[in-house]
Order: C-alpha cells, then sequence, then structure tokens
C-alpha cells in the first residue's frame, strides 16, 4: 500500500474514530463521553467521504451528531442527579473486555482469511468507479416502487412510531 | 279342504292327534287331570278311528260301500311331500300304507286306546299323573308315526323318539333308584342297537341314493345290486345288502331285546304297568320286529329261504331269535314277581317271530306280531290290575293294624305285592281280571283252537317244520324247529305256573286275602277291568283270521276261499310268499305240546296249590338235580353280572379314575394353575419393575428437573447487560462455526 | 487506493470496542452509547462493501440510510425510558433494574 493522500487520509480519520470510541467507553465523566462520541462520529463521516458516499456523510453529521449526540448529551444533563462515587464499569467488565477482544479477533480473522482467501478475494480497489452522481440515485432508488420504496415507508412509519412512544415513555405524570 | 275319503291323504293324519294331545298336555292342560285326560283320550280316539277308516278302506267293508282295492300291495296307498333337498336329489318323506301296515294299523292303535283308558284308572292315584299321559301321548304318536312311515328316516325318528319314551316312562317313578337305573339302562342298551341300525341306514342310502320302502322294496334291480355289490366291510363274506341287514338286525335285537341285548327289559319292568303293556307288547317291541318285518325284502335280497338258501341276516335272526325264544323261556319258569314272568316271555315271544322271519315265514311273523301285541298287552294289564288288587289288600290289612310280611325267605325286605308267592286264591277276589288272564295267558300258552295265539304259533311251527325236518331239511329251519317246540312247551308250562301261582288255592297272605278292585262300580274298576274285557274278547277269536283252509272244521268256516290273512299280507311283498302245506298229523301232534305244558304246571302247582312258605315245586324238582339250576334260571344266567364286569365297571373306572382325576384334575387343572400361577408371577414382577424402574424414571426425571431448575435459574438474574454477555458470546461461537472453514 | 480489508478492521475494532462499552459500563447512557458505536461500525462496513463490490446499485447506501432511521428511533425511545427509569428510581445504573431476577 503506497503511501497516498487518501492512505494518509484514511489513517488520520480511523485514528480519530477509534481513539473517540474508547474514549467514550473509558471515560468517567459521562459528559466526556458524549463528547467523544462526538469525535467518534465525526470521525466516521470522514470515512463517509471516503468512501464516496458524500450524502451519508452529511447524513452522519447532521443526524448522529447533530441529533443523537445532542438528545444524548441532554440525557446525560437529565440524570445527573446521582452524585455518589460511582464506578465507571460494572463487576463483569472483565469478562466483557474478553469477550470485546474474542470479537475482534474472530473478524479479523474471518477478514484476513476472506481477503486472501481461494474464493473471491476482497478488491484492492473499487470494482467500478461510481456512475452517476450517487445522492441522486439514491434518491431515486428510495422512491422507485421498484426498488426501495416500501423500505423507505416502512421506515417512516417506524419514526413516527418511535415518535410518540418516546413521547409517551417519557412523559411527565405529575404534570397532568 | 281335506278329501275325507281320499285313503292317500288320511294316513298322514293318524299320527297328528296323540302328537297334539302330547303338547296340549305338557304346555296347557297339565293342571287339570280331567282336561289332560280328556285331550288324551280325545287324541288316541281320533286316531283309533282314522287306523279305523284307512283299515276298512283297505280292506273292504261291503257294508259301508267300501270295497278293498284290487291287488292292494302294489296299489298301495301313500303320498309324499318333498322334505330336503340332498344334493341333487330331493329326500321325499311320506306315508305308506300297504297290507302290513293295515295290520299294524288293526292292532296299534286298538291296544294304545285300551291302555290309555286303562291308564286312566290305573295312575288315578298318582301325583304326577298329567305328565305320564303327556308322555304316552307322545309316544303313541312316534309309534303311529313309525307304522306309517314310507321310509327309513322317518321310520327311524318315531323309534328314537319311542326310545326317549320309553327311558321316561321306565323311569317315571325317579325317586326309586332301581327305576330311575331301569330307565337309563333301558335307553343305553337300545343306544348301542341303534347307533349300528343307523350305521345301516346310512349304508343303504350311501348306496342307493333313498330310503324310500317301495322304491327299494318294489324294485327289482335295486334289491340285485344291493346283493351282488360286496360290502365296505367284510367285502369278502357280506354283499352290501348283507352287511345293511345285518346292521338293521342288530336294531331289532336292541329294541326288542333279544340275546343279548335282552337286559334292559326285564328291569323296565319298573315302571308302571301301563308303560309295561304299551311299550312291551304293544308298540315300541313291536316296532322292532315290525322294522324287520318291513325291511325283509333287503334282509333276503340274493338269498331264498324257501329252497334253502340263507343270506347273513337271515341266519343271524333264525338263530339269534330261537335261541333267545327258548333262553327267555327257560329264565321266566323261575321268577317269582309276576311282571317278570312276562317281560321273559315278551322276550320269548318276540324271538319266535324273529326266528320265524329268518327262516322266511314272511306272513306268520306278521301274524304272531298281531296276535301277541293283544294277548301280551291283555296279560300286562291283567297283572297290574292283580298287583292293585294286592295293594289294596295289604293298604286294607294295614289299616287292620296288621303288617303284611312276605311269606318267602326274604322275610326282611319289605312286603312285594308283585311277588307271586304272596298271592293266591285272587280268582274268587278279582274275578273279571281273573278271566282276562286266563284268556291271555292261553292265547300266549298256545291253547289249541279256541285261542289267538294257537293260530299264530301254530303257523310258525308248522312253517319250521315244513321247511325243516318235515320237508326240506334246511339247517336253521331244523334249528328253529327243535328250539321253538321246546319253548312252546316251556311256555305253556311256565304261564300255567303263573296262573296257579296267582289265583288258584288260597291267599297265602293277608293282602292276597283282602285283595279287590274297589267293587264293580268304582271308577277306577270300571276304566282299569273294561279294557280287560275288550282285549280278552280279541284274544281270543282274532286268531281266526288266519286258518289255513284245509284245517279240519274251522278250515271252511273262516278261509273258504284261501287263508284271507295269509293272502291280504303276503301282497306286501313282490314275490308272495307261498302258503305251507297243511299236515293233519304234524298239527295234531303239535297240539299235544301246549296240552302238555299246561298239563305239567296243572300238576305241580294247580292240582296241591302252593301253601304259604312253601318252597316252589319246581326249584324242589331241579335241586334234586342240582341246586346250582335252579339258581342260574332265577339270576337270568348271569348276564347283567357280566356286562356289568365287562362294560360297565370299566367304564366307571375310565370317567372316574383315568379321566376326571387323572386327565381332568391332573393334567388339565395342573396346567391351568401352573399357568395361573405363573401369571400372578410375571403380574408381580412387572409390579416390581414398575415401582423401582419406571416410577423411578418417571419420579426420577421430575426429580431431576427440578434439581436443575432450582440451580439453572440464577442464570436469570435481571441483569440486562449479563444477558447481552451471553447474547454476544453465543453470537461469537455461531459465527466461529459459521466460517470454521474460512478461519481453518 | 485503500484495500477494502483495511476498512473492514476499522469498522471491526469499532464493533469491538462499541460491544464493550454495552457490555461493561454501569451506565445506561453509556450503554445507548455504545450502542449507537456499533451501528456506526455497521454502517462503515455496509458503505465499503458497497463502494467495493457494487459501486452501480444503491444498495449499500440504501441500506445504511435504514440504519440511520432505526438508530435514531431506537436512541430517542431508548433515552425517553431511561429518563422515566431515573424519575421513577433516581438511578441509571444498569444492574439496579432487575425486577426480573429469579
Amino acid at each position: 500500500m503506497e503511501l497516498t493522500i487518501e492512505t494518509l487520509v484514511f489513517a488520520i480519520f480511523s485514528i480519530i474514530t477509534l481513539a473517540g470510541g474508547l474514549g467514550v467507553v473509558l471515560a468517567r465523566n459521562l459528559f466526556r463521553a458524549a463528547l467523544m462520541l462526538l469525535v467518534s462520529l465525526f470521525g466516521v463521516a470522514g470515512l463517509f467521504v471516503l468512501l464516496a458516499a458524500p450524502f451519508l456523510a452529511a447524513v452522519q453529521i447532521l443526524i448522529y451528531m447533530g441529533g443523537i449526540a445532542i438528545l444524548i448529551i441532554f440525557a446525560v444533563m437529565l440524570t445527573r442527579g446521582m452524585v455518589r462515587a460511582h464506578k465507571v464499569m460494572n463487576e463483569q467488565w472483565d469478562v466483557a473486555a474478553f469477550i470485546a477482544l474474542v470479537a475482534f479477533i474472530v473478524l479479523l480473522v474471518v477478514i484476513i482469511q476472506v481477503a486472501q482467501g481461494d474464493g473471491a478475494p476482497l478488491p484492492q480497489a473499487p470494482v467500478a468507479d461510481v456512475t452517476a452522481d450517487p445522492t441522486v440515485s439514491l434518491g431515486a432508488s428510495l422512491l422507485d416502487p421498484a426498488q426501495y420504496v416500501l423500505p423507505f415507508e416502512v421506515a417512516s412509519v417506524l419514526l413516527v412510531g418511535a415518535l410518540i412512544g418516546a413521547i409517551y415513555v417519557a412523559r411527565d405524570d405529575e404534570a397532568e | 279342504m281335506i278329501d275325507w275319503t281320499n285313503a292317500n291323504i288320511l294316513p298322514w293324519l293318524i299320527p297328528v292327534p296323540p302328537l297334539i294331545a302330547f303338547a296340549l298336555i305338557f304346555l296347557v292342560t297339565n293342571r287339570s287331570w280331567w282336561l289332560t285326560v280328556i285331550t288324551a283320550l280325545t287324541g288316541t280316539i281320533l286316531s283309533w278311528g282314522l287306523a279305523a277308516a284307512v283299515f276298512l278302506r283297505a280292506v273292504g267293508a261291503p257294508i259301508l260301500g267300501l270295497y278293498a282295492p284290487e291287488h292292494f300291495g302294489p296299489n298301495a296307498f301313500g303320498s309324499q311331500v318333498p322334505w330336503m333337498a340332498t344334493g341333487a336329489t330331493q329326500f321325499n318323506v311320506g306315508v305308506l300304507v300297504d297290507p302290513l301296515t293295515v295290520i299294524m294299523l288293526f292292532m296299534v292303535p286298538l291296544a294304545i286306546l285300551m291302555i290309555m283308558l286303562y291308564s286312566v284308572g290305573y295312575m288315578y292315584h298318582d301325583p304326577r299323573r298329567e305328565r305320564f299321559f303327556g308322555y304316552m301321548t307322545l309316544f303313541a304318536g312316534a309309534m303311529l308315526t313309525l307304522v306309517v312311515a314310507d321310509n327309513l328316516l322317518l321310520l327311524f325318528i318315531g323309534w328314537e323318539i319311542m326310545g326317549f319314551c320309553s327311558y321316561s316312562l321306565i323311569g317315571f317313578w325317579f325317586e326309586k333308584e332301581s327305576a330311575y337305573k331301569a330307565g337309563v339302562k333301558a335307553f343305553m342298551t337300545t343306544r348301542v342297537a341303534d347307533v349300528i341300525m343307523l350305521l345301516g341306514i346310512a349304508y343303504l342310502f350311501a348306496e342307493t341314493g333313498t330310503l324310500n320302502f317301495r322304491d327299494i322294496f318294489f324294485n327289482e334291480e335295486m334289491l340285485h345290486q344291493l346283493a351282488t355289490t360286496p360290502a365296505l366291510l367284510f367285502g369278502g363274506a357280506f354283499s352290501a345288502a348283507g352287511l345293511i341287514g345285518v346292521f338293521l338286525v342288530v336294531g331289532t335285537i336292541g329294541k326288542s331285546a333279544q340275546f343279548p341285548l335282552h337286559v334292559w327289559l326285564p328291569d323296565a319292568m319298573e315302571g308302571p304297568t301301563p308303560v309295561s303293556a304299551m311299550i312291551h307288547a304293544a308298540a315300541m317291541v313291536s316296532a322292532g320286529v315290525y322294522m324287520v318285518i318291513r325291511m325283509y325284502p333287503l334282509l333276503e335280497a340274493g338269498a331264498d329261504p324257501h329252497h334253502g338258501i340263507y343270506s347273513p341276516p337271515l341266519m343271524l335272526m333264525a338263530y339269534i331269535g330261537a335261541f333267545t325264544a327258548l333262553f327267555a323261556a327257560v329264565i321266566a319258569i323261575s321268577q317269582n314277581d309276576i311282571k317278570r314272568v312276562l317281560a321273559y316271555s315278551t322276550i320269548s315271544q318276540l324271538g319266535y317271530m324273529v326266528a320265524a322271519l329268518g327262516i322266511g315265514a314272511y306272513v306268520a311273523a306278521a301274524f304272531h306280531l298281531i296276535t301277541h301285541g293283544i294277548f301280551k298287552a291283555l296279560l300286562f294289564m291283567s297283572s297290574g290290575a292283580v298287583i292293585h288288587g294286592m295293594e289294596h289288600g295289604e293298604h286294607h290289612a294295614h289299616e287292620h293294624g296288621h303288617h303284611p310280611h312276605n311269606v318267602f325267605e326274604d322275610e326282611g325286605k319289605p312286603f312285594d305285592p308283585q311277588d307271586m308267592r304272596n298271592m293266591g286264591g285272587l280268582k274268587d277276589r278279582i274275578p273279571v281280571t281273573w278271566w282276562a288272564f286266563l284268556a291271555g295267558g292261553m292265547s300266549l300258552a298256545g291253547f289249541p283252537l279256541f285261542t289267538a295265539g294257537f293260530w299264530s304259533k301254530d303257523e310258525i311251527l308248522a312253517e319250521s317244520w315244513n321247511l325243516g325236518l318235515g320237508g326240506e331239511g334246511f339247517g336253521p329251519a331244523i334249528f328253529v324247529f327243535i328250539l321253538l317246540v321246546v319253548g312252546a312247551f316251556l311256555t305253556a308250562f311256565y304261564t300255567t305256573r303263573q296262573l296257579a301261582l296267582t289265583f288258584a288255592g288260597e291267599p297265602r297272605t293277608e293282602a292276597a286275602e283282602h285283595a279287590s278292585l274297589g267293587g264293580p262300580s268304582s271308577l277306577v274298576s270300571i276304566f282299569m277291568q273294561g279294557p280287560l274285557i275288550v282285549l280278552g274278547v280279541l284274544a281270543l277269536i282274532t286268531g281266526y283270521a288266519g286258518v289255513h283252509p284245509s284245517f279240519p272244521v274251522f278250515g271252511p268256516i273262516f278261509s273258504p276261499g284261501g287263508n284271507p290273512f295269509h293272502d291280504f299280507v303276503a301282497e306286501t311283498l313282490m314275490h308272495h310268499p307261498p302258503v305251507s302245506d297243511f299236515n293233519l298229523v304234524f298239527t295234531l301232534v303239535l297240539m299235544l305240546v301246549p296240552l302238555a305244558g299246561i298239563g305239567l304246571g296243572w300238576l305241580m302247582y294247580a292240582r296241591k296249590p302252593l301253601a304259604a312258605g312253601q318252597e316252589d315245586p319246581g326249584k324242589v324238582a331241579l335241586d334234586a338235580i342240582s341246586p346250582a339250576i335252579w339258581r342260574w334260571m332265577e339270576n337270568k344266567f348271569y348276564v347283567d353280572e357280566l356286562y356289568d364286569w365287562a362294560f360297565v365297571r370299566p367304564s366307571y373306572w375310565v370317567s372316574e379314575t383315568l379321566v376326571s382325576q387323572i386327565i381332568d384334575r391332573g393334567v388339565i387343572d395342573g396346567t391351568l394353575h401352573f399357568i395361573a400361577r405363573a401369571g400372578v408371577f410375571t403380574g408381580e414382577l412387572f409390579k416390581r419393575f414398575n415401582r423401582v424402574v419406571i416410577d423411578g424414571v418417571g419420579d426420577g426425571i421430575p426429580q431431576g428437573i427440578g434439581l436443575f431448575s432450582r440451580w439453572f435459574r440464577f442464570i436469570q438474574s435481571g441483569n440486562v447487560q449479563q444477558y447481552m454477555l451471553m447474547v454476544a458470546l453465543s453470537a461469537i461461537v455461531l459465527g466461529i462455526v459459521v466460517f470454521w472453514n474460512l478461519i481453518r | 487506493m485503500v484495500p477494502l480489508w483495511m476498512f473492514l478492521v476499522v469498522a471491526a475494532a469499532l464493533f469491538a470496542i462499541g460491544l464493550f462499552g454495552v457490555l461493561a459500563r454501569r451506565n445506561a447512557v453509556a450503554i445507548l452509547m455504545g450502542i449507537e458505536l456499533m451501528l456506526n461500525a455497521v454502517n462503515i462496513n455496509l458503505v465499503a462493501f458497497w463502494r467495493y463490490l457494487t459501486p452501480d446499485t444503491m444498495m449499500g447506501q440504501a441500506f445504511a440510510v435504514f440504519v440511520f432511521v432505526v438508530a435514531a428511533a431506537e436512541a430517542a425511545v431508548g433515552l425517553a425510558l431511561i429518563v422515566a427509569i431515573y424519575r421513577r428510581r433516581q438511578s441509571v445504573v444498569a444492574e439496579d433494574v432487575n425486577l426480573l431476577k429469579w
């Protein structure tokens, strides 16, 4: 793998993502953890750009960073009432770490095997260039009756359901 | 409707009234004595009337405008109905009235009627009298069926029903051990004979495909075929006809009590006297002789006794009949029971008939059958009256506080009103009975010229003489003649003895002294004595139907155109039996025989009548030669004892020991017990297994599951992250498994 | 060019980190954050495969869009639940929510 700009950018954004992730799971302060989440999500957005999916990168920033992460921060704020000396990890963290490690190793082994395997090895380079504007294609496919309009509609229903559900679950009973 | 003048249909009706009476008595009227009597008598009178109508139609009664049919033999009355299909053919059943049937229809219904009337008086005091009449009517119906039957099967049906009635009636007083045993003995003995007879019938049917009398006996080819086919068994010695004939004769030997199957008849005296009269005089034993007379063409098939050729059945009949005639007569001399004498007398006289048929004296045998039926029924009924009178006298003596006892050496036994040694002097006390008994006795003895028995017995002796010593010289005829002549002498002798001991002299006991039948006006006495008078007259005059035309004085009176009886009956056969020649000298000599017997009897028993307690003069006389002689005679030559040792005891042993104990209890029960025990044992085993293994497993599994559950439930900690851990672990493991190929 | 497998390794690592966070953190919100990380790792995988194997169809991107939707919905509801629980029990420690214990 030659050291090109692309490779460098990839390495930088990978490190940002992974370091952010570690920060999320290891931070004692919950607020700091939320901020590290934001960082990690940014890294992911960058990777999306690298993968010629600019629309997804934008959506990532808007939805994930601007929506979900903010939501999490709100939740952190709302549940700050506990002041006691809380431990970061629970009692099974060692087993959890081990399991996570094992999972990673298994995935790694599988990836390497497939990459060098006899079957269809993972391509070193993209198979073809992206055809037309991926964003337009994506939009068209989401509304094309022969493609993904149905999951699209279902997803909107899901959102409505989640919306109603979340409002209902989180409402304040005493205010009624 | 029924054409009453049609003699082909009338015979069907003859057995019907008694059978209907039987059904009515047993089902309906048995509570009422008078209803029963009316039913029984009506049935009997009806059948007698119908039989008389057929008789007149056949014989001819110009007064009534009835003329005898021409050549009645070949043109007999009869009709048939199809009965059952036997393969390709039909088995027809029907009635046949030929000359032989006609003479039977004269004697049998009359005798039955007389006996029924007599029974009304005789059984009046019996607690089960209605049942008696039920059996008697069934018996009458069966006998009449047998008489009018036109085939062997129907005859056999009547035969067997009579056998059953005989058993029931002999054992009528079944509380008495000797009575029911006698009934069983009668049935068993005749059964042995009947089985063999049935074999004969079956073989006949197999050979010819029919059992109809006309088809077999009026059919030259069939008889010839039967006579020339070798028999299935003993084919070398017998033809088919011979073997069948022998089997059928065995049936008669049983039914008509010939030696060696005679043992049941004396014991059958245990039954009420009307039974003895009916069964053992007029009907059942006559049926045996009637059957062989009927079967005569078959029995003589292939032979010609008038020319000295004898077939096996004929020889069997001649020798057995003659021997039985003499044998039974010898025993009868020594018997003391009034009915036993008559029983042996019956056996003896039947022997006469069988022997006569054996040498070919067809008409003579039939003639003697008819006359014997009449006078033997008379004799039995008279003896019944005597016994009745003696019982009356005994009762009378009891009332006076005296207790009659036997006046002979068995003084310990209860008083026997039937023992002649206890009688004596009864002729003044029961005179009607005395005259009746005299008439019958003289007829039996064959008192010359004036009794029916003389004419019939004379004919038998004449035929046997002509075919034997006096003429042709055939062996069996000689044998028959000699034995029968001696028998005739003895018959006259023991009859006179009987008359003298019973009626002559002075009463030897109180019972005899007060014997009476209740006076001439008593209903019982009328019913009992009326028939005696009727039969008494008949016993004297019936013989005049069969006088030889050459007989001096009587011949021209009674048989101007030939012997009426002979000519009539001879038509029954295809080949008319010849009339034997009349030999005046022989006949005169022969008349001396019964006279000599009567004379000797009078000398020994009547001239100086027996006194009470005195020994029998006959016994005294024979004891002088050897005491064993009288003892053997009195004990019937120990034939019963022989049978008991040879047949009865081994049967008991087999049934009691072998089958009952060894096989039944030991083997069969043993096996069953063993199986049962094995079953119980297996059951216990299964129960144990059930409890330990199955219940153990069955209970153990839930227990195990419970234990496991109680240990395993801790896995549900409520901690979500722990669940997640499990999920992650499972997913990884699953992933490894799925990607195993790739990893390795 | 960056080989595909590198993207996959990054995604795998991010997934493992997120898994650890889900399994090991006490705070419920932190657990939720771990779940978000895992979902992101999945998205990276999807888009990488799309780019390298089937860039002419939209299947990969569409799938990623739906993952976004689901993640958003799930985060909303989950946080609402956590808020409700907090109000009731004054605690967001996952271990304390164990009424379904044996």
